[in-house]
């Protein structure tokens, strides 16, 4: 079962304080080690590689799938998942990926996620990673999110980075068709010398797409920061991209937008800005009483909020 | 009590040193209203961030009920009790109203965050969970910023043009707010201000122009000597009234 390392992790990524309600699969140090269906959402392991098929029912409400995975090892991890989010569905998914690394050597989680949200289904996708421990040994995390959403789906993603990961780098793909709908909200932070890449390609394919990324990160220390969001409108459609960094110390943050519009009523507007915590926020709370380092702070809380 | 001894405030400017204050001095009661006013560019800001900590005199004395705070950084002299409502406030992404008057209010057990905001005319139902964002107007930015200085126990509290970008309706609400605030507690208030409802609230009007303090006089005077400038002059064109001057200085 679980120790008090696993249960602080899987706390961390996906707010599990204890076995949860409806479906889930726990997946622990490379192996299923806690599963659970309902009647209508279904968990099958692949027969083929490492991974599990998650399968919505149609018409499926209210209900919940859980796949935290946790690493508490140095060793390399790799799992396949495909999600059948069935029509007209609405269901929420907490992914994530909490790593316990003590030892010298790398631990590395690497997650294809492919989802199939069917017509008028809704899916909202939560996904935090977490590293902690004090080996030596990397804490590597490369999840890659592949997403199609058919007529009048839509899919909220929230992907969050806080604390402790060495490595990363995030793929998002999404194609959207007909009145499909897409809310990206990214949030970032790196410390030390973190390094972490997010490339998200977004293809608006179908008449009245609509997408939107909100992408919040902040660089300190010496980390590096590179993201890639990519946006291509193929027919009378909207997106919009927004990506704003706070940058520290030695950091360094790249943001490289891409817009295509392939249809003269494509609406896409990309807004990127890069800057320093503005000193008159610093010294509006300051004014307030507070030090230099507690006004630091209460903004990046927020900021990442 | 407040005072500023000889203050003198030298910035380096784009175009080099640029001296913004010119030998200030200034005794600032407890439980008094002090209305700061004059031409746009004159200083009355400069004098806040001094009082405030924002700017460190290049030479003379800040001092608070006798003790010499000018060394003094912006946070200690917050804990000391004095309170600062900026002219142009900055706005926050993901800290929310209540945030920043909790902040604020820290442990004034006394405050209800909900009455704060009701002292400055707005709904705090509809405002308390609010992001001080880019979504915030000038008008209700400003509002929010009396009421984080409204929250705290202040020795000392300089409003910076709080009526700027305020309704009429909410105007009427913030003047009886700053009554109120003279009645309830000691506490000396500045407010940077050019209405008129506003400077009759003053005990004294210090009139500040050229990094100077050209003035110091009463509503009424100051007041009187506004509606001479506009009967004496014809242009009502770029004209200035000299404070202390008894006479109109007109282009034309
Ligand atoms: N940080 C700074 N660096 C350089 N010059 C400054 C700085 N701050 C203020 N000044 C200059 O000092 C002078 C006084 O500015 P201040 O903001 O105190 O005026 P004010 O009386 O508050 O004006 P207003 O009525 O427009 O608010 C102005 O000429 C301004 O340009
Ligand atoms: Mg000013």
């Amino acid at each position: 079962m679980f120790n008090v390392i696993d249960k602080k992790m899987l706390a961390a990524v996906a707010d599990l304080h204890g076995i949860p309600q409806g479906a889930y699969n726990i997946r622990k140090n490379g192996q299923g080690v806690e599963r659970n269906t309902t009647a209508n959402i279904d968990i099958v392991t692949k027969k083929d590689k490492p991974g599990i098929d998650i399968i919505v029912k149609p018409g499926t409400k209210n209900e919940s799938v859980h796949i935290p995975v946790i690493l508490s090892q140095g060793m390399s991890d790799m799992v396949y998942n495909t999600f059948e989010i069935g029509e007209g569905s609405d269901v929420l998914v907490v992914a994530g990926c909490g790593i316990h690394n003590s030892s010298s050597q790398t631990a590395q989680h690497d997650g294809i996620h492919e989802f199939f949200i069917r017509r008028g289904a809704r899916m909202k996708y939560v996904e935090k990673h977490y590293g902690e421990g004090d080996g030596s040994g990397q804490k590597v995390l490369n999840p890659k999110t592949i997403i199609e959403i058919e007529e009048g789906g839509s899919a909220e993603l929230e992907m969050i980075q806080i604390e402790g990961v060495d490595q990363t780098v995030r793929d998002t793909e999404v194609r959207l068709h007909k009145n499909a709908r897409l809310i990206v909200t990214e949030r970032l932070l790196t410390t030390s010398g973190q390094n972490a890449e997010s490339n998200i390609t977004v293809e608006l394919i179908g008449e009245g797409a609509t997408a939107q990324i909100l992408s919040r990160s902040v660089a300190r220390d010496d980390s590096v920061q590179v993201f890639h969001l990519n946006m291509r409108g193929y027919a009378p459609c909207r997106g919009h991209i927004q990506c704003d960094s706070i940058i520290m110390d030695k950091a360094r943050v790249s943001s490289i937008p891409e817009i295509t519009a392939y249809h003269s009523e494509a609406e896409l507007v990309h807004e990127a800005a890069i800057g320093r915590i503005a000193s008159e926020q610093l010294m509006k709370l300051m004014t307030l009483g507070l030090t230099e380092e507690e006004a630091e702070n209460t903004i990046l809380k927020g900021f990442l909020a | 009590m407040l005072q500023l001894k000889n203050v003198n405030l030298t910035l380096e400017g784009e175009q080099g040193k640029k001296q913004i204050l010119k030998d200030i001095s200034l005794t600032l009661e407890k439980n008094k209203i002090y209305v700061m006013t004059g031409p746009n560019g004159g200083g009355k800001s400069s004098i806040a961030k001094i009082i405030m900590g924002i700017y460190q005199p290049t030479d003379g004395q800040i001092l608070l009920e006798g003790e010499d705070i000018s060394t003094l950084g912006v946070s200690e002299r917050a804990r000391l009790g004095i309170g600062y409502a900026f002219q142009q406030p900055p706005r926050f992404k993901g800290i929310k109203v209540k945030d920043v008057l909790e902040l604020a209010a820290g442990d004034n057990a006394k405050v209800n965050i909900c009455d704060l905001l009701y002292d400055v005319g707005l709904c705090s139902q509809d405002y308390l969970d609010r992001e001080i964002d880019a979504s915030f107007s000038g008008g209700e930015l400003k509002r929010v910023e009396i009421a984080s200085i409204l929250a705290r126990k202040l020795k000392v509290a300089v409003f910076d043009e709080p009526e700027a970008g305020i309704d009429l309706w909410s105007f009427q609400k913030l003047t009886e707010t700053f009554e109120n605030l003279n009645h309830m507690s000691d506490t000396t208030i500045v407010i940077i201000s050019h209405q008129e409802r506003i400077l009759r609230l003053a005990h004294q009007v210090i009139v500040v122009s050229e990094g100077m303090i050209s003035e110091i006089t009463t509503p009424d005077k100051f007041l009187g000597e506004i509606e001479k400038l506009e009967t004496d002059c014809r242009c009502k064109n770029n004209c200035t009234f000299i404070g202390g001057r008894t006479d109109v200085q007109c282009d034309r």
